[in-house]
């Protein structure tokens, strides 16, 4: 079993018309064992900046935990809030710097940035940062997430008709998945 | 040992095939000093920069018990370079790999170095990524510092020295190309820090389909437009026959006080749609 398999997640994000979506599983495993049916892996970092972390679970509350102080820090030196872009260079940065010996964790990053325009992307636990402009998926379920979402993403979506899309493609990528599942949370922003 | 400075770092890099721990142990004596002075600061690593082998141990402990290492993101590439009779074109395929699934369909791997170099990158993409961003940083500050357009050995011999301190370990196979006052120079640089220059060059897992294109073809004295084709025709060779190499053709044509960045110049793998309306789902389902 590898590393990232330990827990189980699914984490998947989505771009609509002027909004964004993001939606994580609910289970926490110890290898095949379920032990909590409601584990938070979707992060508010500020009203419109969200960050899910897949894979380890102690490793993305390590993470999480770095990630809210230096941008409370970046607050008080700056007086205003992370960009989407900023936030990702900076998370791409301290899992580089661990690059001998990663967190083993893979972040969803979506944000709203300048004119509401949103903001996903991901990478992989050394801080590979991929940008895209439809859809990025991460967790063990993610290779039936590529799947679901490519063939149920449209583009322009309103946050309604996203909500949708977005809960659709999650349960049944789960549904395929033994260590991801039991429902699922999703943030519409 | 020698433990002064910022050589510690690379001594413990290399001591790395000895003992994580040890290195780990030695690292954190020497930043003893840092962390006292500066009390407010938890994150003390980054008043160095460089590698953090914190998790070293624990993640060696992880090992042991049996849980397999993770994969990371591959750029598993076809990149090539070649010179023709006003400068450099480079171009690369835009495929992402991670495993057998493809990550990223669209993602860029001609890499900005300064405004008349840039670098194609293969191997590990956290890899490819950090280093050109560190070194096209440092060209910055060079630039600065001696008050002239940068060059392209510049580029390179910060780039071969930085990945030979790391032994291989940083997996980033670069192509790396420009035009400086000397003229355009072409070059490729391993992942263990060796280098050559050349007229033409592939790197990636695509290389032997694209050099096989570039063999028959090439001549010097290419004009533009035939040299744009040459390197399409190398990529897209790569992009069919090379399964780590993919979807689109990012080109990049630089000459001397010019550049242009032609990103996807070509689609040759465009979404062909079977339904165009696609799924759509009514409320509260």
């Amino acid at each position: 079993m590898s590393i990232f398999e330990y827990n189980g997640s699914a984490l998947v994000a989505m771009v609509g018309k002027n909004c964004f979506a993001i939606a994580s599983d609910r289970r926490l495993g110890v290898q095949l064992q379920t032990v909590a049916t409601d584990f938070q892996r979707i992060f508010k970092i500020h009203d419109k900046l969200f960050v899910g972390l897949s894979g380890l679970a102690t490793d993305a509350q390590t993470l999480y935990q770095r990630l809210v102080f230096r941008h409370k820090l970046y607050q008080l030196r700056e007086e205003r809030d992370m960009k989407p872009e900023t936030f990702a260079s900076l998370v791409s940065a301290i899992l580089y710097e661990k690059r001998f010996g990663p967190y083993f964790c893979q972040p969803v990053i979506a944000g709203l940035g300048d004119e509401d325009k949103p903001f996903i992307c991901t990478m992989d636990s050394i801080g590979a940062k991929e940008l895209a402009k439809d859809f990025v998926v991460a967790g063990t379920a993610s290779e039936s997430l590529y799947g679901a979402c490519e063939s149920m993403f449209k583009p322009d979506m309103e946050p309604e008709e996203l909500f949708e899309t977005i809960s659709q493609a999650l349960l049944s990528s789960v549904d395929r998945d033994c260590l991801s599942g039991w429902g699922g949370h999703v943030y519409v922003v | 040992m020698g433990m002064k400075g910022n050589g510690s770092n690379h001594e413990c890099s290399r001591e790395r095939v000895k003992g994580e721990e040890e290195a780990a142990a030695e690292l954190l004596l020497c930043r003893e000093p840092i962390r006292i002075m500066s009390k407010g600061e938890v994150d003390y690593v980054h008043a160095r920069g460089g590698f953090s082998f914190d998790s070293c141990r624990r993640n060696e402990m992880l090992l042991n018990k049996g849980l397999k290492p993770s994969s990371f993101l591959k750029t598993g590439t076809t990149i090539v370079g070649l010179i023709f009779q006003d400068g450099v074109i480079l171009g690369a395929d835009t495929r992402a790999t991670e495993g057998p699934i493809v990550a990223d369909k669209n993602c860029e791997k001609i890499h900005y170095m300064a405004p008349n170099i840039y670098c194609c990158g293969a191997g590990t993409a956290a890899d490819t990524e950090a280093v050109t961003d560190t070194i096209s940083s440092h060209l910055k500050l060079h630039r600065y510092h001696t008050a002239r357009e940068s060059r392209v050995v510049t580029a390179l011999t910060l780039l071969k020295s930085h990945l030979f301190r790391y032994q291989g370990h940083v997996s980033a196979a670069l192509v790396l190309g420009g035009v400086d006052v000397t003229g355009p120079h072409l070059h490729t640089i391993y992942p263990h820090g060796s280098t050559d220059s050349l007229p033409f060059a592939t790197m990636g897992s695509g290389s032997l389909a694209a050099m096989a294109v570039f063999e028959s073809k090439y001549h010097e004295g290419l004009s533009r437009d035939e040299g744009v084709k040459l390197v399409c025709e190398a990529i897209c060779s790569g992009i069919f026959n090379d399964l780590g190499s993919g979807s689109n053709v990012d080109i990049c044509v630089i000459t001397k006080g010019q550049k242009e960045y032609l990103r996807n110049h070509l689609l040759p793998n465009p979404r062909t749609y079977i339904s165009s309306k696609g799924y759509s789902f009514s409320k509260k389902t």
